[in-house]
């Protein structure tokens, strides 16, 4: 919103450079600072990004050639654990909203910060916490838990590897995600600066706004199930296990009432960052901005009832498998509504392909072939024969990697300007994104081939007759990692030889390019009033 | 709900700290709504498994005294009478009767605690608990009865034991004067926390106790 005032001096001090009462590292651990709690959220998750992306390697490299190539049966099970679990509980589902949401939310917002900074600073401890005690189950005796990141009874009630621990750290991060939602909805709600009504927000604000609601809504559902599954083992109370009287079903019921909606958490905030690039690259004000934002709370509130999905061949009743399809369906009703209205943005747009825009059309072709492979799953008859396959893999890496994967990326070189104040090299970054993208295509499109074939997920060896397909894929891991490490590189040298970004690089129409990069401490000298729309370029 | 009290910007204090006493409460309305949430997810094992075990949940409850249970639903209704009792007296400058009142209210507590430490100990004696000797013999509906039974009330337990906690830093800050007439929007999210312990209970005492 530029609105014709340039509510601050460039050269004003950067929250870098406050002196506080502590200093050195304390002045990151001990700070309620928004700002600095979104970059500790970074540091941290690009570093279980990266563990977790390691991981996915070496399962790739065992997958090279049929029979137990580099490791065990029952390592491959612990690795591709560790792998679903760091990545989604600790990269996706909190990725967009803990750290670009922490950091750009209050400012989006015209505020000097969120609502209450302690809690949000004990939201990182406590994801950190929870971090932690996943690291340390690792180490414990029994080993790293073997159940995939699902943790379906009866094997995690029966295993002798160390559930517990990994499902507590589980639960406590489940606790930090819902301090943040509740964090970001009274933020929302009680810090927009005068003239900012709803419909005046960012769209980015309205993404994390639904995103919250499913953080503070489903959470719980998977807290009280993990904490179940915990006591359960310590004090066989039965309530899921079969041979007590428990039934396993309600356990998956429970699992997917807040893993399904969890997928929304990831992709609403990314989805939302997608409606900030488009116009600020298109020069053009945002098409569709009422329709975009409530599509947005739809996909929660549909997304909400659709859990029944993830168990079309589990035995539920044919009715209840008929509605929860039909339920399926309708959640690509606002999705096309927003890829609709993103495209119309770009069109007549004088659209520049810098690369947070390059990363945006990369997600929006990626995620549609994921999107439409979801209508294949989400199909009754199509779904039993291609259910735990490899088609399954490929479409949920499509989503979630094609889609809140590289929509990370796309924040990260839309807004590193502003948290770090420099600019990287934007060809470098172009190239690679063209590398990622061409081994993110190479890794898991042979994936739906071969699920369509009979692959089935999770195994460490295979048939003679799909080694093809897994050799074009660990291929394409090697491409895609190399691509990612050229970026961060980009990425790192820019943060230490950058040259000083201005304070709007893109032409961006938000508030967060009125004030300097980086921000100062309390990022307005004087809060704003908003007169026009976000986009508006009038 | 309805006047929207004005944020107060401390400038002078340390950055970032703001009074918005409409947001605190939005954000334990946010709260409550997750904790209701978690036990909503016990609640729908309950409604499951009884529906699954409708005659061995019968049969179940009967080993459950309803004085016991009726006695403590007393208590926590008074004790919720009585905290909003002393948020009043705070509201109008009677801070020593306040005080009195959150006293007795933490007490109330404390008595509800005590009842259901005798008779989940009168259980255990009886051989009721998970592997227990008395519980083997019974059917599997049973044992999942009293599984849910221990979970859902030691789990309300659990809160009851926080609202105590919330309230003696409640009753600490009065004393400090931290807590006053005018700023007294923690005591008022603690006494809706404890509104939410109680109303938790009210659908817990019928489930187990009341329905045979």
């Amino acid at each position: 919103m530029s609105n014709g005032v340039i509510v601050q001096n460039p050269t004003a001090e950067s929250f870098y450079d406050y002196k506080g009462t502590h200093s050195g590292i304390l002045s990151w651990l001990l700070s309620t600072d928004h700002k600095r709690i979104g970059l500790m959220y970074l540091a941290a998750m690009i570093t279980f990004f990266f563990t977790a992306m390691t991981i996915g390697f070496f399962m790739r490299l065992e997958m090279l050639a049929p029979g137990g190539a580099i490791m065990s049966a029952q390592t491959y099970n612990s690795l591709f654990t560790l792998h679903g679990v760091i990545m989604i509980f600790l990269f996706i589902i909190p990725g967009l909203p803990a750290v670009f949401g922490n950091f750009f939310l209050p400012i989006m917002l015209g505020a000097k910060d969120v609502s209450f900074p302690r809690l949000n600073l004990l939201s990182w401890y406590l994801y950190m916490i929870g971090a932690v005690l996943a690291i340390v189950s690792m180490y414990t005796a029994g080993g790293f838990i073997d159940t995939g990141w699902t943790f379906y009874v009866p094997y995690s009630l029966r295993t002798s590897s160390n559930v517990s621990l990994a499902v507590f750290a589980v639960f406590i991060i489940g606790f930090s995600s819902i301090l943040t939602g509740l964090n970001f909805i009274t933020t929302i709600h009680r810090m927009r600066a005068p003239g900012m009504g709803w419909f005046k927000m960012p769209l980015f604000a309205w993404g994390l706004y639904a995103t919250a609601w499913i953080q503070v809504l489903a959470t719980p559902i998977i807290g009280i199930t993990l904490l179940l599954i915990i006591l359960e083992r310590f004090f066989g109370i039965g309530i899921f296990d079969p041979a007590l009287g428990g039934d396993p079903l309600l356990y998956q019921h429970m699992f997917w009432i807040y893993s399904h909606p969890a997928v929304y958490i990831m992709i609403l905030p990314a989805m939302g960052l997608v409606s900030e690039i488009i116009p600020t690259f298109s020069k053009k004000n945002i098409f569709g901005y009422g329709p975009i934002a409530m599509s947005s709370l739809a996909i929660a509130f549909v997304g909400y009832l659709v859990w029944g999905h993830h168990m079309f061949s589990s035995g539920i009743s044919d009715t209840s498998r008929v509605i929860f399809s039909l339920l399926t369906f309708l959640v690509a009703i606002p999705s096309g509504v927003k890829i609709f209205n993103w495209v119309a943005t770009m069109y007549k747009g004088s659209i520049d392909v810098r690369p947070p825009m390059l990363f945006v059309l990369f997600f929006i072709v990626v995620f549609s072939i994921g999107g439409l492979t979801g209508l294949v799953l989400g199909a009754l008859n199509t779904d039993i024969h291609l259910t735990d396959t490899y088609f399954v893999v490929a479409h949920f890496h499509y989503v979630m990697f094609g889609g809140m994967g590289t929509l990370f990326f796309a924040g990260l070189h839309y807004w590193f300007p502003k948290m770090f104040g420099k600019m990287y090299n934007e060809k470098i970054a172009k190239i690679a994104g063209w590398i990622f993208i061409i081994g993110f295509n190479g890794l898991y499109f042979p994936m739906f081939l071969m699920g369509y074939l009979g692959m089935p997920r999770r195994y460490y060896d295979y048939l003679p007759q799909f080694k093809p397909y897994h050799i074009i894929a660990t291929i394409g891991s090697w491409i895609m990692i190399s691509g990612i490490l050229l970026m961060f590189g980009n990425l790192i040298s820019a943060f230490k030889r950058g040259s000083k970004a201005p304070m709007n690089p893109w032409g961006g129409t938000t508030l967060e390019w009125t004030i300097s990069s980086p921000p100062p401490l309390e990022n307005f000298d004087k809060i704003p009033v908003i007169t026009k729309g976000p986009y508006d370029r009038s | 709900m309805n006047q929207e009290p004005e944020i107060v910007l401390e400038t002078h204090a340390e950055p970032h700290t703001h009074r918005d006493d409409m947001g605190s409460k939005m954000g334990m309305w946010l709260f409550l709504f997750t904790e209701l949430l978690l036990f909503g997810g016990m609640f729908l094992l309950y409604a499951s498994y009884r529906y699954m075990y409708s005659a061995a949940f019968t049969a179940a409850a009967l080993h459950l005294d309803p004085v016991v249970g009726t006695v403590n639903t007393i208590i926590l209704l008074t004790s919720s009478l009585t905290v909003v009792i002393a948020i009043i007296a705070l509201q109008k400058n009677q801070i020593r009767f306040s005080k009195l009142m959150l006293g007795f209210t933490f007490l109330c507590g404390i008595a509800f605690l005590v009842n259901k430490f005798f008779e989940w100990s009168t259980k255990f004696q009886h051989g009721i608990y998970p592997k227990g000797p008395a519980l083997a013999d019974m059917s599997n509906g049973e044992s999942v009865f009293f599984g849910l039974y221990f979970v859902m009330t030691g789990l309300h337990g659990l809160h009851v034991i926080v609202g105590l906690i919330f309230f003696s830093f409640i009753y600490y800050f009065i004393y400090k004067e931290k807590i006053t007439a005018t700023n007294f929007q923690k005591f008022e999210n603690a006494g809706l926390y404890w509104h939410l312990v109680d109303i938790i209970w009210i659908f817990l005492f019928p489930l187990f106790y009341l329905i045979h």
